[in-house]
């Protein structure tokens, strides 16, 4: 069965998420992949969006943060304020899944401007809840597109923490969470170096070359001692995740005609 | 330093009013304003009210500035802006936020950036009549480096080091809601976001709703209900929310979004629209 780097990059999320897991949802790839896994592998994974709906179970997927669909198939919906106080800062979520425009070698994130801050290149939406998701859950997984303009050497800006900017900041803080521990993109998924914290590359997907991961990445690539292929995405997680874009590009169409 | 509550101002007398009466009589030019409603009923037809009388000099306080701050931004009525996410959800840019930050079209805009737990929090100390906001929050972000508003203190019983940020007053709050009784009392549902905090942290509220019922018949009685003297004013605007959603009256319309995208990008095109739909409206 062919598939897209796309859809290899959701699946390899997808399958880093377990039944035990409580998972802070962003929009986009982090949420096509949370509820792949609720639809394959992990169907008791619980969905945290923060929007305030816990344990979510949407059809389809949702285009914004607070789409009705979240509250509609929810166990229980809290306030906002709620949400980041008693289940993310009151330590209940063990996974949070954050993207942003740059990452760099120690998986810090920028979401907030490329240039300087007083006078931005280009002003970007800024944390939302990243700040604290970065630093509140258990582990981070980063989900993004590869390439030299996003995977950088250093953030212009640091909006939320990975492991720092000298990849030994988080203990130096004395936050005891894990801070990013996978690194999933269109080509390969990386890892931190046991030691420096360093995003280290563990596996690299069918087809992929290292070349082609060293060109598309602004440091220095790493490369593990022991590199495996990635598992190519199977007839039912493929099958699984088509049949959910294909309800969501639907159930959107449907949405959009009212007003 | 007092809160908004018993000290200030014990009972709000609410009233029934039209949009442009609510408006007219709680939002004056300078003031300190936060249209709330976490993607889910957000007051577009207040924000579009403020746009026709023309406010300006505004702080606009919200913790996702949404298309209704676009619009505000993009129409002159913004002085500073207090906000965590400024993007247009599940789109991309706000277009003409970015123009003001990025080259202070039509008027350069302060920003005060702060997070989505910060903001939460910074309701909820108004709210409670604290004058900050103590979260576990902004460590090893550079927001703390680029905010002042953001400074560490450290816990008297552990030491921990904790993020304290100043409380949200905001001189008038806006919110829509599904539903007001003929009393004036305010039934919230679905994603209820930060709208209870940012209307008991405010000095001044106003409130517009799908409709007025007699009374609101069964319901939970955790319900979240905003009586009716925490409240300025209630005026009843059918759509109100549009095109964000109001719960059980009606969906998102998710394809505006999109359209705005293009729409907002180039500032004529964006000034057009404006001219057709909100102040000639």
């Amino acid at each position: 069965m062919t598939y897209s780097a796309q859809e290899m990059m959701t699946v390899a999320a997808a399958r880093a998420l377990s039944n035990e897991d409580v998972c802070f949802v962003g929009i986009g790839l982090p949420s096509a992949a949370c509820n792949l896994a609720r639809l394959t592998h992990a169907p008791r994974v619980r969905l945290i969006y923060e929007s305030g709906t816990i344990e979510t179970r949407p059809d389809v997927l949702p285009l914004s943060i607070g789409d009705g669909e979240l509250c509609d198939t929810a166990l229980t919906t809290v306030s906002v304020p709620e949400v980041f106080r008693y289940w993310l800062q009151g330590g209940r979520i063990t996974v949070g899944f954050l993207g942003g425009a740059q990452v760099d070698r120690f998986g810090n994130l920028n979401s907030t401007v490329i240039g300087s801050y007083a006078k931005p290149k280009v002003r970007l939406p800024g944390s939302g809840g990243a700040a604290e998701i970065a630093t509140g859950c258990g582990q981070i997984f980063i989900a993004m597109r590869q390439g030299r303009r996003s995977f950088v050497n250093q953030v212009d800006f640091l909006t939320s923490l990975g492991h720092g900017r000298t990849g030994r900041e988080r203990a130096e803080l004395g936050i005891r969470t894990k801070g990013p521990t996978l690194l999933v993109t269109d080509l390969c998924l990386m890892r931190p170096d046991p030691e420096t914290n360093e995003m280290t590359v563990t596996s690299i997907h069918p087809g992929v070359t290292r070349a082609q991961v060293a060109e598309n990445t602004g440091w220095e690539a790493r490369f593990a001692a022991d590199v495996h292929e990635t598992e190519p995405p199977t007839a039912d997680e493929l099958g699984a995740l088509r049949d959910l874009h294909a309800r969501t590009a639907r159930a959107h169409g449907a949405a959009a005609g009212e007003s | 330093m007092t809160g908004p509550g018993i000290y200030a101002n014990i009972a709000r007398s609410m009233e029934f009013l039209t949009l442009s009466e609510a408006i007219a009589r709680h939002v004056h030019d300078g003031d300190s304003v936060a249209l709330e409603g976490f993607t889910h009923l957000i007051p577009f037809a207040a924000g579009h009210e403020i746009i026709r009388q023309g406010r300006r000099n505004l702080t606009l306080i919200r913790m996702t500035p949404d298309l209704i701050y676009d619009q505000m931004i993009g129409m002159g009525a913004a002085r500073r802006l207090v906000f965590s996410w400024g993007g247009n959800p599940g789109v991309g840019s706000l277009h003409r936020m970015r123009d003001a930050v990025e080259r202070g079209w039509p008027a350069p805009l302060e920003v005060v950036e702060h997070s989505h737990a910060g903001m939460a929090a910074a309701y909820e100390a108004g709210a409670s009549g604290m004058p900050c906001a103590f979260l576990r929050g902004y460590r090893g972000s550079d927001l703390a480096a680029v905010n002042g508003h953001v400074r560490f203190v450290a816990c008297p019983f552990t030491g921990q080091e904790l993020a304290c940020i100043p409380a949200h007053r905001p001189d008038v709050t806006i919110i829509h809601a599904q539903r007001a009784d003929r009393e004036g009392n305010v039934l919230i549902e679905g994603i209820i976001g930060v709208q209870k905090e940012a209307v008991l942290a405010a000095r001044r509220a106003v409130v517009t709703v799908e409709e007025v019922v007699e009374n609101f018949g069964a319901r939970s009685p955790n319900a979240v209900i905003l009586p009716s003297w925490t409240v300025s004013a209630i005026v009843v605007v059918p759509g109100g929310a549009k095109p964000s959603y109001a719960h059980g009256f009606y969906a998102r319309n998710n394809a505006f979004y999109v359209e705005w995208d293009q729409i907002s990008r180039e500032r004529d095109t964006f000034s057009a629209w404006m001219r057709e739909n909100v102040t000639r409206g």
